[in-house]
């Protein structure tokens, strides 16, 4: 028993040896990023902290009633020196923080196209929230997947998200930061993964009932490894478009991973669009386009009629 | 007839509520039994249910915080055991539908029921007394905000037991909030609760307001106010700018549920993030009105028990009042994921961290007040030290989130839930405790027992740390909160950490209870006794009364000439006053607060359940009422001199006894 | 919600002396406002932001008659100006004067009212009601709202009719009570201005 005792210090250190600590061991350059704010952020905050526990705690022993040794000022409520000080210690940290705040979310704000020192091509990604899984559309190359996220290593990943169900959030933690899946919106994130991998990715904003079981895996490998893999999905037989849609998007809680061989082009438009009344605001041109009705899985409403 | 009521809807089916249901009728059946027996009806009527006095409101309104925090902490503990049971293939005792209702009532419950009430419980027995007022401005409209709280308590309860509550969070973000995805009665009962609440919670911020703008003391200027006053002023200009938001988002919300319109819909050109944006400007501001009036706690607490007066009183009123502005720009910070521009983001994650400065600020002067003092370790003492140690790390761990480029990958996480914990329980609760010790002889004329107030801190303290750093760890594992089961071994350690954090706080309210119980019991000991009405050598002037403090508070209003004016009194060995009694104006009690809380009752319940007649029945009992009331003309009498004057004989005597005691 | 509710006690404690110099009660009645023009701004900029959802509904330019604004403007701007008759007679302790300027203005106020029920009804008989799309929530809230405001005080002005006619009469009490209708008045009149000149004829330009 006793010996149990001597280990309790270790403890924390035991629980934490072999274990994945996700956002302190990041697999790509966003992911490293946002580490690398994170702690120097913590150390910078930590000059200021720790000084003011230990203060606390000294000043209260030291100057304790039963102290009466230690000076005592009954009226002394004011010293301007230490008023520039409690007010210009916190500014210049606040400061400092700002300015790495201002250049870090400049620098990576999730919309920036991220590119390799070889100009590798970047893999576009459709992402879909469900009711409660994960669609992957590959539109480039004419595949989809479900709950499965295979990327090749060292490429930009360039992600459009959005949600046919509640908002949700799209995250893998060990690739970076995370962006909100919304319906009839389409939001961007881009990220890339430096290093081979199983990663996990979880939906990180509660949507309902089945959310815990939300997750994917986030599989890194190479680019033979990915193209070996992409060819395997072709072999398949499943395909998504318009008429099998509406099957697959049904609510289902811990949904198996599925492939899709064919994929129908714009699927992921049309999901945009069922929520903006069947418009479409093509990115590059900025014009309004008005796309074919995607699904037939369009909630049960009177605005939605054209 | 019943609306979407029937007997389908209450719970039969799940043993926990079934227990609980026979637990809370058992307590209930035994409470009214007791009042019964002892023929108190009467008496809790006249001089309770009817009050219209500042100190009896603020007592209830702290009673049904305690009894609020009870539920509040039944539902974190079970969240706690649910995910240190549901690892690796156990789904754990509470399904998602019932786990997800828990932590949407724990939120809402500890924000609105615990925390809120709590709070202006504090400021109704403290702000007239330290302003040398006699009441509150518009004291019938106090009882009516109490009423509107307590029934609002009463009606998210009611939902454990006849049908459910919200299963969308605590903030019920649409559209998983709108029927499409919530058809229940859950989320009506959230909306109902919420809304309700909020009018007493804004009707409050009008009377305060009114109170420390017109009815100071002579000679009390703004910067001679206490500290403790400054903040509550701060949080009632927060409640009466902020709460209007929340009554309109939570409104469109309702609109859609019922009207079928389309404010936060998916589809017929709704906008989901309209809504975030809405409730987050409601929102951030609602933490400072939680978080302000505990930091006026912590400045009377520090300096009082430093024996020394609050080091950079105008510093503090300057960063009290930036803090208050300030809260009105960083809601963004809320959803820096949503994938707004990086100006955007920066903007408000810098004026995020620009908070900090203020709060590093109030942090710095109390180390300062402490600094060349005589500190007296009493248990207000122990939660203020521990305040300010917790606190710290608590704003540091905000500060990293204000960060966007930190937060694109904390956000959501059980990072983000330690972090609030962190300054909720540290800051928020911690504060509120350090209140109800150090003002509770003031209510009561006795003070709380030293040792068990200082055990239910340790509890506290370590239970605290040890269920919300593996939460941060957590975070850091990519943990997501809200999860109901996992499969990731790492978690499951922390998990266990967690769970034992969790009844350590537990044995810290077995603790509190036992402190409360124990004072009571020996409240007549003369160690505990406070006969002068000054129990702790205080400041300011609600130490210049007797305590309880007789119900017109001051039988002369005092003349105020500078800050802790009833310290500078004592000191010249001034004490009393000088000017002939006269008949105070008093407001009369009245049961109209009372009905138009039941009536409010009967409108969400029957809002609720579709039972239109019921819902109109309460609509028009609630304007009968205030109708009724406004004819009234018997609203208001004069206390006579006589009775003045031999109260205050009285309170000499027992002034005189406890000198002699001496 | 009635908003008599502010009424209290402390309206004496100012007759009283002490060192209060104006009456409480108007104070917090302002307070009041204070925070209901913060709500109708809330509504308003939740107007702003989905003002062009139709979802594949009609558009402002479609929906509104200007004419019939223009009257219902026209008649809350001309309550205003009799409440303020309303008001110059309670100053004046003249009750006769006081019922009949309250009435003008309660029929006028009535006639706002009715007016804006039917322009509301048409709109949904058509099918245009406020489940058609975001804009039409976001209008008939916004209107609705405003709507609502003025029955209230249509009901709070007929109260306080009978209450000058019982024992209470001309009372410091009751004066500060039509006090704060007026305040109430007048503010409606200010965001009706606004609802007139950013909803319809934003819309219709």
């Amino acid at each position: 028993m006793k010996k149990l005792w001597r280990l309790l210090p270790a403890l924390p250190a035991l629980m934490l040896s072999g274990c994945t600590v996700d956002l302190l061991q990041p697999r790509g350059p966003i992911a490293e990023m946002n580490r690398d704010v994170m702690l120097a952020e913590f150390a910078i905050m930590m000059c200021i902290v720790v000084p003011t526990c230990i203060a606390t705690l000294y000043f209260a022993w030291k100057y304790r009633a039963s102290n009466t040794e230690a000076e005592y000022l009954p009226t002394w409520d004011h010293s301007t020196k230490i008023e520039y000080v409690v007010w210009g210690v916190p500014t210049v940290l606040i400061v400092l923080l700002g300015a790495i705040s201002w250049w870090s979310t400049h620098a990576f704000d999730p919309y920036r196209p991220l590119q390799t020192a070889d100009n590798v091509k970047p893999l576009n990604v459709q992402v879909v929230a469900l009711d409660w899984k994960w669609m992957f559309i590959y539109p480039d190359l004419g595949i989809a997947t479900i709950n499965q996220l295979d990327v090749p290593t060292n490429t930009p990943l360039n992600f459009q998200i959005t949600s046919d169900t509640v908002m949700t959030s799209f995250f893998v933690p060990r690739l970076g930061s995370m962006v909100y899946a919304m319906p009839g919106q389409q939001t961007q994130l881009h990220l890339l993964a430096s290093a081979p991998g199983d990663y996990l990715g979880e939906a990180s904003h509660f949507s309902g009932r089945g959310f815990s079981d939300m997750n994917f895996r986030t599989l890194a490998m190479s680019s033979d490894q990915f193209n070996s893999w992409v060819e395997k999905v072709k072999g398949g037989e499943e395909s998504l478009d318009n008429t099998t849609y509406p099957k697959y998007a049904a609510p289902q809680e811990a949904a198996p991973v599925q492939y899709f061989a064919h994929v129908q082009p714009e699927l992921f438009d049309g999901i945009v669009a069922k929520y903006n009344n069947g418009m479409m605001v093509d990115k590059t041109t900025g014009k309004v386009m008005h796309m074919q009705s995607a699904s037939n899985a369009a909630p049960s409403d009177t605005g939605m009629k054209e | 007839m019943l609306g979407k009521l029937s007997l389908s809807a209450i719970p039969f089916d799940v043993p926990i509520l079934v227990g609980t249901f026979i637990g809370v009728a058992v307590i209930g059946i035994a409470v009214l039994g007791l009042v019964t027996y002892f023929g108190k009806w009467g008496y809790l009527w006249r001089e309770w249910l009817t009050s219209v006095d500042h100190k009896k409101l603020g007592v209830m309104y702290i009673i049904l915080a305690i009894v609020m925090l009870f539920r509040g902490f039944a539902d974190a503990i079970m969240m706690r055991t649910q995910l240190a049971l549901a690892y690796a293939g156990n789904p754990g005792y509470l399904p998602p539908h019932h786990y997800d209702q828990i932590f949407s009532a724990h939120g809402t419950i500890m924000i609105f029921f615990m925390a809120m009430a709590f709070m202006t419980g504090l400021m109704n027995v403290v702000v007239p007394l330290q302003i040398g007022a006699r009441d509150v401005a518009f004291p019938f409209l106090n009882s009516l905000s109490f009423y509107m709280t307590l029934v609002s308590a009463v009606l998210i309860n009611i939902s454990l037991f006849i049908g459910e509550f919200a299963q969308a969070g605590w903030l019920v973000y649409p559209p998983l909030s709108e029927m499409q995805f919530s058809p229940g009665v859950g989320v009506d009962y959230y909306i109902w609760a919420v809304q309700l609440s909020g009018v007493g919670t804004l009707l409050t911020g009008v009377n305060f307001f009114t109170t420390i703008v017109k009815m100071r003391a002579p000679g009390m200027g703004w910067m001679h106010m206490p500290i403790f006053t400054w903040t509550a002023f701060c949080t009632t200009v927060l409640i009466l700018v902020s709460f209007p938001v929340l009554t309109v988002t939570l409104g469109m919300l309702s609109l859609d549920r019922y009207l079928g319109m389309h404010f936060f819909t998916n589809d017929g050109g709704g906008n989901v993030m309209l809504y975030l944006s809405m409730i987050w400007t409601w929102g951030h501001p609602e933490v400072y009105i939680l978080i302000l009036p505990a930091f006026g706690v912590f400045s009377e607490v520090t300096s009082t028990f430093s024996r020394k007066p609050l080091f950079g009183y105008n510093t503090m009123v300057y960063a009290t009042c930036s803090i208050m502005v300030l809260s009105f720009v960083v809601w963004v910070h809320h959803f820096f994921t949503m994938g707004a521009g990086a100006n955007v983001n920066t903007f408000f994650g810098i004026m995020t961290m620009v908070i900090a400065v203020p709060t590093g600020v109030k942090i710095f002067n109390w180390l300062f007040t402490m600094y060349k003092g005589r500190v007296e370790f009493t248990a207000p003492m122990y939660w203020t030290i521990g305040f300010m140690i917790t606190f710290s790390i608590g704003g540091m761990t905000g500060v990293m989130m204000a960060m966007p480029a930190a937060d694109w990958i904390l956000h959501n996480s059980l990072f983000l839930i330690a972090h609030f914990h962190n300054v909720i329980i540290g800051g928020v609760y911690f504060g509120y405790i350090a209140g109800m010790g150090f003002w509770f002889p003031k209510s009561f004329g006795f003070k709380l027992n030293e040792a068990w107030g200082k055990r239910a801190f340790w509890c506290w303290f370590i239970g605290f740390y040890l269920a919300f750093v593996p939460l941060y760890i957590l975070g850091l594992e990519g943990m997501t909160r809200r999860m109901n089961h996992y499969d990731n071994p790492d978690w499951y350690p922390w998990l266990l950490v967690a769970e034992a954090g969790a009844i350590v706080i537990a044995l810290g309210i077995v603790c509190q209870l036992t402190q409360l119980y124990v004072s009571i019991r020996d409240r007549n000991l003369p160690e505990n006794l406070d006969l002068t009405g000054d129990p702790w050598n205080g400041r300011t002037l609600e130490w210049a009364v007797s305590s309880p403090p007789p119900h017109y508070n001051f039988a002369v209003i005092p003349d105020v000439h500078g800050i802790d004016s009833f310290h500078t009194e004592k000191q010249l060995g001034r004490r009393g006053y000088n000017k002939p009694l006269e008949p105070i104006h008093m407001p009369k009690n009245t049961s109209a607060g009372f009905f138009v809380g039941v009536f409010s009752f009967l409108l969400g319940f029957g809002s609720i359940w579709y039972i239109w007649w019921l819902a109109a029945l309460g609509l028009v009992g609630i304007a009968a009422t205030v109708i009724l009331r406004s004819a009234n003309r018997d609203i208001d009498y004069y206390v006579p001199v006589s009775e003045i004057s031999h109260d205050e004989e009285a309170y000499s005597r027992r002034i005189a006894a406890a000198q002699a005691a001496e | 919600m009635a908003h008599e509710a502010t009424m209290s006690p402390h309206g004496h404690a100012a007759d009283h002396g002490e060192h209060h110099h104006e009456s409480p009660v108007v104070f917090g009645f302002w307070l009041y406002l204070m925070t209901d023009c913060i709500l109708f701004g809330s509504i308003f900029a939740a107007f702003a932001v989905l003002r062009n959802q139709f979802a594949g509904g009609p558009s402002g330019k479609e929906l509104f008659d200007l004419t019939n604004v223009g009257i219902e403007t026209a008649i809350l701007l001309f309550s205003s100006i009799t409440y303020g008759f309303a008001s110059l007679s309670a100053a004046a302790k003249n009750k006769t004067m006081l019922l009949v300027w309250l009435a003008v203005t309660f029929v006028l106020g009535l006639s706002f009212v009715g007016l804006e029920v039917s322009e509301f009804s048409h709109m949904i008989a058509e099918g245009n009601g406020p489940d058609r799309s975001a804009f039409l929530s976001a209008f008939f809230t916004l209107v609705g709202t405003h709507g609502l405001h003025v029955t209230c005080g249509l009901i709070w002005m007929v109260v306080l009719m009978v209450q000058v006619l019982g024992p209470q009469g001309l009372s410091q009490r009751m004066i500060s009570k039509l006090t704060c209708l007026s305040l109430f008045w007048h503010f409606l009149d200010i965001v009706w201005i606004c609802v007139f000149s950013f909803v319809y004829l934003a819309g219709v330009m």
